[in-house]
């Protein structure tokens, strides 16, 4: 298979004509940098290790929000899930704290933990709670019935009919789920850190701008888009991997 | 008797978990088990409440967050939608464009708003620059898969009647688009909240984010969370408004 380069024309393009206008014109500025600049900011930022102890930063309090706030929510969605009178009574107070949005929290979270990785981890796990919740609960749902019949015929106790039928059969999409959920603690770690927190790649970012440095954010930025897109890239692939002939299509579920 | 019983047990207990939650709420702060200064009492969130709204001043704030969020989300439809059906149509352009799409379309947006900063300065220029930035993707994404998945035979009724390319697009494409790009709409309009509240965070605009914010820093947590259940309210109410409003729009597909 010939790997289709019309989608690298184009961003290559743009970079070389970046490049040459902002030569032409010798453009200094305080919030552009050339291609080649940035590319070497970041080259110099991945030497000296700055851009490794902010990414560490950020992807701790990323993963860790997304242990303890996705872990929470994979719990109490198996459990709605299974029960269908848990899931009617939990749908009013579900459908009023969902709305809430992730960065009102910020504040909230500033004043109780402090500046670190506290403040950002809690803002993290209420984001990735939600997803989880939502997304695990329709998982068990589409659960052959058949199979927990199954189950209840073989005397199963409960516990056994969690481990060996449920989550097995939901497992391809509690999959889904963990992989979008990875996706939005990242972002809001990013976020967390550029609004307040004094850590990681979001507060670097701040810094970069603050200080005049075009060429070291625009790097950031860059790094943070790889970062993110490989972790999603790797994730969709294992996806595929594992999962390839349980999810609907066969293809492993593109969306 | 028991159906009927069945029928009104959902919402009743549903109802009954939030009060719950409550009443663990009040019990909480009264015996003082968090201290107060992180978390109020119900009854103090709900007198800071009735009191800002009363004296117009979180009216105004409330005002300021939803009008820059209304904003924002609309003109990202707009160039989404426009966009989506212009690289949508054309086989062409799709191969040339969309692999630098994907690749941007996971990088936080909050992270473009230090290079906004940079380029624009802290105004509301730049806030809602970067609402309509984050708030795109998913619209035009959306739009173009729309597009994308037309049936190939209504390409030749188009060609059999003659219609011009803007006629195609009016008549066949759009309609064909419109619950793609309704969905992604909802998911922009979170996006446009959350940007919103960052945006004022980081600026200074008039809005809750900003009033929030301000409030943890002033050690004055019923103004804070009268101002978190307050965009929890914008984000249910838009929310719920624009899922009305699809099913409106959608009606003719169901029949």
């Amino acid at each position: 298979m010939k790997p289709d380069l019309r989608g690298l024309a184009v961003p290559a393009a743009l970079m070389v004509l970046a490049e040459a206008g902002m030569r032409l014109n010798q453009v200094q500025s305080d919030a552009l940098a050339r291609p080649t600049e940035v590319a070497g900011a970041l080259w110099q930022a991945v030497r000296d290790g700055s851009v490794w102890l902010s990414s560490g930063q950020t992807l701790w309090a990323a993963l860790a929000g997304l242990a303890l706030g996705g872990g929470l929510g994979l719990l109490l969605g198996l459990w709605l899930g299974l029960s269908r009178r848990a899931a009617q009574a939990s749908t009013l107070s579900v459908e009023l704290l969902r709305p809430v949005p992730s960065v009102a929290l910020i504040p909230l979270s500033m004043l109780v933990f402090g500046f670190g990785s506290g403040m950002e981890i809690a803002v993290v796990a209420f984001t990735c709670f939600w997803p989880m919740l939502i997304l695990t609960q329709a998982a068990v749902r589409q659960v052959e019935p058949r199979l927990l019949e199954v189950a209840q015929m073989l005397g199963f106790p409960p516990l056994a009919r969690v481990t060996k039928i449920v989550l097995p059969a939901a497992l391809p999409r509690i999959f889904m789920a963990f992989r979008l959920s990875v996706g939005i603690a990242l972002v809001v770690g990013v976020t967390v850190e550029i609004a307040a927190n004094p850590q990681g790649l979001g507060y670097a970012l701040m810094n970069a701008q603050q200080s005049l440095r075009p060429d070291l954010m625009f790097a950031l930025v860059l790094w943070i888009g790889l970062m993110g897109w490989g972790l999603s890239a790797g994730l969709l692939a294992l996806q595929h991997r594992w999962f390839r002939h349980s999810l609907p299509g066969g293809t492993g579920g593109q969306s | 008797m028991t159906r009927r019983a069945s029928r009104w047990s959902a919402p009743a207990s549903s109802i009954a978990l939030t009060l719950g939650l409550l009443v663990a709420w009040a019990v909480i702060t009264q015996r003082e088990w968090v201290s107060p200064i992180f978390l109020p009492s119900p009854a103090a969130t709900f007198n800071a409440l009735v009191d800002g709204l009363s004296r117009g001043e979180l009216l105004g704030l409330t005002a300021g967050t939803v009008e820059r969020m209304a904003y924002g989300w609309v003109l990202a439809s707009f160039i989404g939608i426009a966009l989506g059906a212009l690289i949508g149509t054309s086989v062409t352009l799709r191969a040339w464009l969309q692999p630098m799409l994907e690749v941007i379309r996971p990088l936080p947006a909050s992270a473009v708003m230090p290079i906004a900063i940079a380029l624009i300065g802290l105004s509301p220029a730049m806030v809602l620059a970067v609402i309509a930035f984050g708030a795109v993707w998913p619209v035009l994404l959306a739009t173009i898969h729309g597009f994308a998945s037309i049936e190939p035979r209504l390409h030749e009724v188009g060609r059999v009647l003659r219609l011009s390319p803007l006629a195609f697009v009016c008549k066949i494409g759009l309609p064909n688009a419109l619950p793609d790009a309704l969905a992604g709409m909802r998911l922009s309009l979170t996006v446009s909240l959350i940007l919103a509240i960052v945006g004022e965070m980081l600026a200074s605009q008039q809005g809750l984010g900003q009033a929030i914010l301000q409030a943890a820093r002033a050690f004055r947590p019923a103004d804070l969370f009268a101002g978190v259940v307050l965009l929890g309210v914008i984000g249910f109410v838009s929310n719920t408004l624009l899922t009305a409003a699809e099913r409106r729009v959608l009606r003719w597909k169901q029949l």
